[in-house]
């Protein structure tokens, strides 16, 4: 049953960059875009085990940290090798000054 | 002491994938956010800047020796440009490879293809390669770039220096990529969807090659050779002297980069012509961070790290000796000290791998 759980403040979040969020088992990546908008991914890279928070924000991007594969976060979409396999994508929603997403 | 299996099929990556040391996470020095966000800036300018310069170069070297051929003065245009074709090469086949060299996806890819073709290797097939070399350095079995193998075979590397063993390995190699695809060694690491891709890169490689030969064959003479495959080796040197430096008479076996990546000052030159890499460990513990960022990353986080040699002399001082003690003992390595503002190695951790180490002078 999906449900909405607050994951950060607006402001925990610089404009063009991420954290990472850890819920139970799970581990998701917040991005505030350089619109202002937010978005979350799953937490790890498609290509290894790898947490995508200590990777970079470009326009849309998220650059992986290891082998500096890119994805579209707002889609999940794979954008350069060697990531091969799209990024879960999650809901996110603003609620006053917190971010929500909504887990599966 | 233990004997290595460097095949990426064997018995030795088998061992690496069930004990968790391929894959593994890798120590970090610890950079704050807004620091590290900084240090990983993309830009186009410091690449676009190098690129003209060389190629430039290259342009007018290549011009000079060919209006001078017949003559003796031919020869330091040659050796010049031969420099630049046959290591330039190395360093922007792999900064490019990595996406950080310039802030625009296209300028990354284009210099990527020319430099692949002018380094002999297969475009599609490296960037996979190379994907492996950071995910698991020098862990044997796994890291399909280890450039000495243990115990060093001398003679190879000595003619690595003239690029013998890659061009010998590259040509075969290509043919068989363009009949019929990846080995099956590449296919353990380049994606099913990318095999297509080898096979096109091959087939286009063997091509240009065919109509140099054939241009060398009706000129009757080995000038258009001179321009294209033949710096591979005349002017391989450069990028084995530094190439060798990476990773040297270091640990294998071991998930910190301070342990088996090296750091070396080089003059502006080399620097050059290496794009930076001499930052060595600095690059593989942030791979995102830019060529032209890593003097800045060094000085972040150099607190962190043993001290880096302070030339190429020194660095081959250090290195050579150690080779020559893996070829009785192939287990041994250099340790090198960590400052007192560094966190210590992980001596637990590493212990199984290290085998038996000593300080380095
Ligand atoms: S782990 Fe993300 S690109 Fe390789």
């Amino acid at each position: 049953m999906p449900q909405w759980i607050r994951a950060c403040a607006t402001d925990d979040i610089d404009e063009e960059d991420l954290i990472r969020f850890d819920h139970g088992s799970a581990t998701y990546a917040i991005y505030h875009s350089p619109d202002g908008k937010f978005f979350a991914t799953s937490g790890k890279c498609t290509h290894e085990d790898v947490h995508l928070c200590d990777g970079l924000v470009m326009g849309h991007l998220i650059e992986c940290p290891k082998h500096n594969g890119q994805f579209d976060y707002r889609t999940g979409e794979a954008k350069r090798a060697p990531v091969c396999v799209n990024l879960k994508t999650f809901a996110t929603k603003v609620d006053g000054d917190d971010v929500y997403i909504e887990v599966p | 002491m233990a004997k290595r299996d460097y095949s990426l099929l064997g018995p030795d990556g088998a061992r690496a994938v069930e004990t968790g040391l391929a894959a593994a996470e890798w120590y970090h020095t610890d950079v704050p956010r807004k620091v590290m966000k900084d240090l990983m800036t993309r830009s186009d300018a410091p690449a676009i800047r190098d690129t003209i310069i060389l190629y430039g170069c290259m342009i007018a070297f290549a011009a000079g020796g060919i209006a001078l051929w017949g003559t003796w003065w031919c020869v330091p245009f040659w050796l010049a440009y031969g420099v630049l074709y046959g290591s330039a090469s190395d360093s922007r086949w792999h900064e490019c490879s990595h996406g950080t060299a310039f802030r625009t996806p296209w300028m990354n890819n284009a210099v990527y293809e020319i430099a692949s073709f002018m380094i002999m290797r297969n475009s599609a097939t490296w960037r996979w390669s190379h994907a492996r070399h950071h995910t698991d350095t020098y862990i044997v079995g796994r890291d399909p770039e280890i450039a000495i193998m243990r115990p060093p075979a001398f003679a190879k590397v000595i003619l690595a220096f003239f690029g013998i063993p890659d061009v010998i390995a590259f040509i075969p190699r290509m043919i068989r990529n363009a009949l019929s695809g990846p080995t099956a060694e590449e296919k353990t690491f380049v994606p099913q969807s990318e095999w297509g891709k080898v096979q096109r890169v091959a087939i286009i490689y063997t091509a240009i090659y065919a109509a140099t030969i054939a241009l060398a064959l009706a000129l009757h003479s080995i000038l258009p050779l001179m321009v294209i495959g033949l710096p591979r080796l005349y002017g391989a040197w450069h990028h084995i002297m530094t190439g060798l430096l990476q990773h040297g008479g270091l640990a294998d076996n071991v998930i910190d980069h301070r342990l088996n990546s090296r750091t070396v000052y080089m003059n502006p030159v080399s620097r050059f012509i290496y794009w930076n890499m001499n930052y060595h460990v600095e690059h593989h513990m942030f791979p995102m961070v830019p060529y032209h960022a890593l003097p800045r990353l060094h000085e972040t986080i150099k607190h962190d790290l043993p001290a880096p040699n302070r030339s190429i002399a020194e660095a081959f001082r250090e290195m050579w000796p150690a080779l020559k003690r893996q070829l009785a003992y192939e287990d041994f390595f250099l340790r090198r000290d960590l400052p007192p503002t560094a966190k210590p190695y992980r001596e637990d951790f590493h212990k199984a791998a290290l085998g038996e180490a000593i300080p380095a002078e």
